[in-house]
């Protein structure tokens, strides 16, 4: 496949090199709510959306910056952005479901802090993508990232009822779980370069 | 959060210590995993990563305590974040004028320091409460234990993954490399059997202080 067509960017985003299972980016959404399906879901919903928006205005920052020549403010400039897309998010979920607001708790207001929402700015100014690219790759990210916690959330779910040794309870486990999950993900390597 | 100003601590060597074992950042607290799972697949790569937070980390609560009067309550975090954008912005240029090998080798991870939990947890949690002092010798602690985190795994995932450590062969040939531990899952693996380690002498330790604790009863 062309590495410059739509379909590989967003296959390459969201399988062969899953965001959380093969970057590393956003593990502590990805270790914290990963407790119940249910906020797994909608947390990696409200995530995509904020992808998607930080994305567009990143790359429309990106522009703004070169034109004025000052790319050693991006990194603020970004930083900036994605604080308000998440405030935005923030006061439509309370405004359309305030228990959906409770359940997320304060992991709403720290997608600000994950790493997954910078990294897609960052990787898609680093890979110069024009503005098509950067959609299919933040959309596929989104999907990735909530791939990545449903099937997390589902192990987790159903470790909650077997016998466990008292010393690997709790995080130990669930790194162990995604080491696995990471392994898995490997299978899809020859879907695209492998390479970041 | 109220800020009182008798809750301002003296510096003691616990100021300092606390962030290397009792409270060490990775393998305690779980703070900041993306750096710490993503960069130690080399010792130096995790020297360099542990380095560069070791310096944002200091900087930003030094400015955050000096501005800690200044800054208003309602644009704290969003303050906090600008301080530590800048000094990241200032570490990534430094990086690239030392060693470009280095920085392709980081990639990202450098600008990424921005969103590490530790160095804004610091910030919110215990510079913007304390005297410049006490600010900085406790940023060294944390960034002293964060840097040690990251070399445990560096060092172990080198070892298993290459057979070298620092680029110094320290297996004979014959040593079949265990390729996968500088692959990403074996970040999770190695993260996952130090804290496995970590908990079971935690629980040996406290069993043993039960079974002290009980003999002494018994005997009076």
């Amino acid at each position: 496949m062309d590495p410059d067509s739509l379909a590989f960017i967003f296959i390459n985003a969201a399988l062969s090199n899953n965001f959380v299972l093969a970057l590393f980016l956003g593990l502590c959404p990805f270790l914290g709510v990963s407790a119940k399906k249910e906020t797994a879901w909608n947390m990696g919903l409200a995530t995509m959306f904020v992808m998607l928006v930080s994305s567009v205005s990143a790359f429309g920052i990106n522009w703004l910056l070169k034109e004025f020549d000052i790319e050693f403010l991006r990194l603020i400039c970004y930083i900036a952005v994605i604080a308000s897309a998440v405030q935005l998010v923030e006061m439509i979920v309370k405004k359309f479901s305030p228990s959906l607001f409770r359940a997320l708790g304060i992991f709403l207001p720290l997608i600000t802090t994950n790493c997954a929402i910078l990294g897609l700015a960052l990787f898609q100014t680093f890979r110069e993508y024009d503005f098509m690219q950067s959609l299919a790759f933040s959309v596929g990210a989104g999907v990735g990232f909530t791939i990545a916690l449903m099937l997390m959330a589902g192990l987790r779910e159903k470790l909650e009822l077997s016998k466990v040794p008292t010393v690997s309870q709790g995080a130990a486990m669930s790194l162990m779980l995604a080491g696995l999950l990471s392994l898995a993900f490997m299978g899809f390597a020859g879907l695209g370069s492998s390479h970041v | 959060m109220a800020t009182l100003p008798n809750q301002e601590e003296q510096i003691s060597l616990d100021t300092f210590t606390r962030g290397i074992w009792k409270e060490n950042p990775v393998f305690v607290m779980l703070l900041g995993l993306c750096p710490v799972l993503a960069v130690t697949n080399t010792t130096m790569n995790a020297i360099a990563m542990g380095l560069a937070t070791l310096f944002v980390l200091v900087a930003s609560s030094t400015l955050v305590s000096l501005l800690r009067k200044v800054i208003p309550k309602q644009v704290r975090i969003a303050s906090y974040i600008i301080i530590i954008a800048t000094f990241v912005t200032m570490v990534d240029y430094l990086i690239q004028s030392i060693s470009l090998e280095l920085y392709n080798a980081l990639g990202a991870f450098i600008q990424l320091i921005v969103v590490n939990c530790v160095i804004l947890g610091r910030a919110e949690a215990f510079a913007s409460k304390q005297k410049v002092g006490t600010a900085i010798v406790n940023a060294l602690g944390m960034g002293v234990g964060f840097t040690i985190a990251l070399l445990f795994l560096g060092v172990t995932r080198e070892l298993l993954g290459a057979g070298t450590i620092l680029g110094v062969q320290i297996f004979s040939s014959n040593f079949e490399p265990w390729i996968v531990m500088i692959l990403p899952p074996g970040g999770f693996f190695v993260l996952g059997a130090w804290l496995l380690l970590f908990e079971y002498i935690k629980q040996r330790k406290e069993e043993k202080q039960l079974l002290v604790e009980g003999v002494a009863n018994h005997g009076s």
